[in-house]
């Protein structure tokens, strides 16, 4: 099969990126949040709505047996996708914030105890700060935060001390930030925490996209992501766990699909992954992330890692020549996300204006409440780039940018 | 002048503008020349909380006539509120219930004013006509 490598070839199978907005070609710079779908997924995803139709694991009829296959094909393309050892480890979910959710409810039920505490970062996204704060006040446990510097890098030499004392259970971190898009030196916190016996979640949502992601290798025993960020439909998530942990953790959520059998005395529960996911999941949904991935397996692995570099290199130029531009998150480990504040302009007007010129940026605390603090603002403009996006867009974003500047100083 | 008037001359004043630019570039000056609400009345209780921008408002009651003051840390925020304020600010309760605020799509600003945009002018509005309703019944 002949792997695409070219731009345009990319953008192509992208429809939503050949529309205007306000009047002007869109410039979708809002990836971070979400991103745009490929025709196949979309195909699949119609397809299924107007057709493949029954519900999984229930049926012997024809549609439910096509609608199972479909979904337990795409936890095989997920389980490939991230390199885990079985189907069994890989629940899914409505998204990341479920995923974590799901642990920090799971786990903490079986492993955590008053007195004793969870390893987040500075840098967290609300979604992995809130649920543990939750799970921590039912429990009696504590959150202890692993500090960032300057640039919004872990302090790594500060880890030990938090681990030293054995209260900490559970680490719970970014791969890479949503507001910093800075790769984090999970690895070594990994190692670190082992060292100590405590397992890691690793919040992928936006680390999936950027990398290459192998959980045998990495060794956390969490990862969790989201479908939508990573080219497939919304309200789809995943949730990989190693078995040994995921077996001894009970089940979160009661209801269809999840159970051995149930009398009104006592129910047994179904095997992993069922165990984890009760009631009828988002199959569509699943089976257009397996799409997804399979879009991204016919993408040249060399042309993406590339091209980012490119962008990367483009987008520093370019901020580099807006006056008083502060970037946040300086590091040789970034990837094509970019946040900054120009002076004392207020994000939410540049957001605004740039909008008008068919560009979409996000603006405002970015849910990283804690990391606005640490860099004392409230808001920051945030650019972030995918796959599709072009050096063109980044000229086009620049020379906007600069102008939205003037009208508004 | 009537709140209607006072909306029919802003009308007015849009209509030259053929251009998103200088439109936006009209409101950013108006969001300049806003005259700053007190420092004191930038109070805790006089914010109201979009998710993007803050809005302070705050309101006196004279002579029967409801007086706005009020300020953003976003520009173009404040040059939409300058509006609002020049056709609230001076008038009777009643008169600020009944409105309607049609100049705003008028003026093609509805997008800068759904719920969506969460910039806090919505919930602008809605405070001014609680004022509005507080001092009607206060009378
Ligand atoms: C780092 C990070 N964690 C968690 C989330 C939450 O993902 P979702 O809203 O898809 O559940 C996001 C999404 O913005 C994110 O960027």
């Amino acid at each position: 099969m002949e792997l695409i490598k070219d731009i345009s070839d990319i953008r192509h199978h992208f429809p939503a990126l050949s529309q205007s907005v306000n009047g002007k070609p869109l410039v979708y710079f809002d990836n971070g949040a979400t991103a745009q779908k490929p025709d196949c997924v979309i195909e699949l995803v119609n397809k299924m709505n107007s057709g493949i139709n029954g519900n999984i694991h229930r049926a012997v009829h024809e549609l439910s047996a096509r609608t199972t296959e479909l979904y337990e094909g795409a936890r095989e393309s997920v389980r490939n996708f991230i390199n885990a050892d079985s189907r069994e480890e890989i629940v899914f979910t409505s998204g990341t914030t479920a995923s974590i959710n799901l642990v920090a409810n799971s786990f903490s039920q079986a492993f955590l105890k008053k007195g004793e505490a969870v390893l987040l970062t500075e840098g967290e996204h609300h979604s992995n700060i809130v649920p543990w704060q939750m799970a921590c006040e039912r429990h009696g446990a504590k959150l202890r935060v692993l500090p960032v510097d300057e640039n919004g890098c872990w302090k790594m030499e500060l880890l030990d001390s938090l681990l030293s004392d054995g209260k900490v259970k559970i680490a719970s971190v970014a791969h890479i930030s949503n507001v910093l898009g800075v790769v984090n030196p999970i690895e070594e916190l990994i190692e670190a925490c082992h060292r100590f016996g405590v397992p890691v979640m690793i919040d992928g949502a936006q680390g999936i996209i950027h990398s290459s992601v192998d959980v045998k290798k990495l060794d956390c025993e969490f990862y969790v992501f989201s479908g939508h960020k990573l080219y497939g439909p919304t309200g789809i998530g995943v949730l990989y766990g190693k078995k040994v942990f995921l077996q001894k953790m009970p089940p979160w959520m009661g209801g269809g699909d999840m159970v051995g059998t149930v009398t009104f005395k006592k129910t047994t529960y179904a095997d992993l992954p069922l165990k984890f996911e009760a009631g009828t999941p988002n199959f569509i949904g699943a089976a257009g992330l397996g799409e997804a991935i399979g879009f991204l397996a016919k993408i040249d692995k060399n042309f993406i890692k590339e091209h980012e570099e490119i962008l990367v290199a483009r987008m520093l130029e370019g901020l580099a020549s807006v006056d008083k531009l502060k970037l946040y998150g300086v590091s040789d480990r970034k990837i094509s996300l970019f946040s900054f504040n120009v002076g004392n302009v207020h994000p939410t007007d540049v957001a605004m204006l740039m909008d008008k010129m068919g560009i979409a940026l996000r603006s405002g605390m970015m849910c990283a409440e804690p990391l606005m603090s640490h860099f004392g603002v409230s808001g920051m403009l945030r650019a972030s780039l995918s796959v599709y996006n072009t050096v063109e867009e980044i000229d086009y974003f620049v020379n906007s940018l600069k102008r939205v500047l003037k009208m508004l100083s | 002048m009537t709140i209607k008037e006072a909306e029919n001359q802003i009308i007015e004043e849009f209509s030259i503008f053929t251009d998103w630019l200088d439109k936006y570039e009209y409101l950013i000056e108006l969001g300049k020349s806003l005259p700053i609400i007190k420092e004191s009345s930038k109070s805790e209780t006089n914010l109201i909380k979009g998710c993007q921008s803050k809005v302070w408002l705050a309101a006196d009651y004279k002579d029967g006539k409801i007086y706005f003051t009020a300020d953003s840390d976003a520009i173009i925020t404040k040059g939409i509120i300058s509006l609002l304020i020049r056709v609230f600010s001076g008038r009777a309760p009643q008169e600020i219930i009944d409105a309607d605020l049609g100049f705003i799509k008028e003026i093609g600003l509805q997008d800068n004013l759904s719920p969506t945009r969460s910039n806090g002018l919505v919930s602008m509005i809605k405070q001014i006509k609680f004022y509005a309703l507080a001092f009607s019944a206060n009378k």
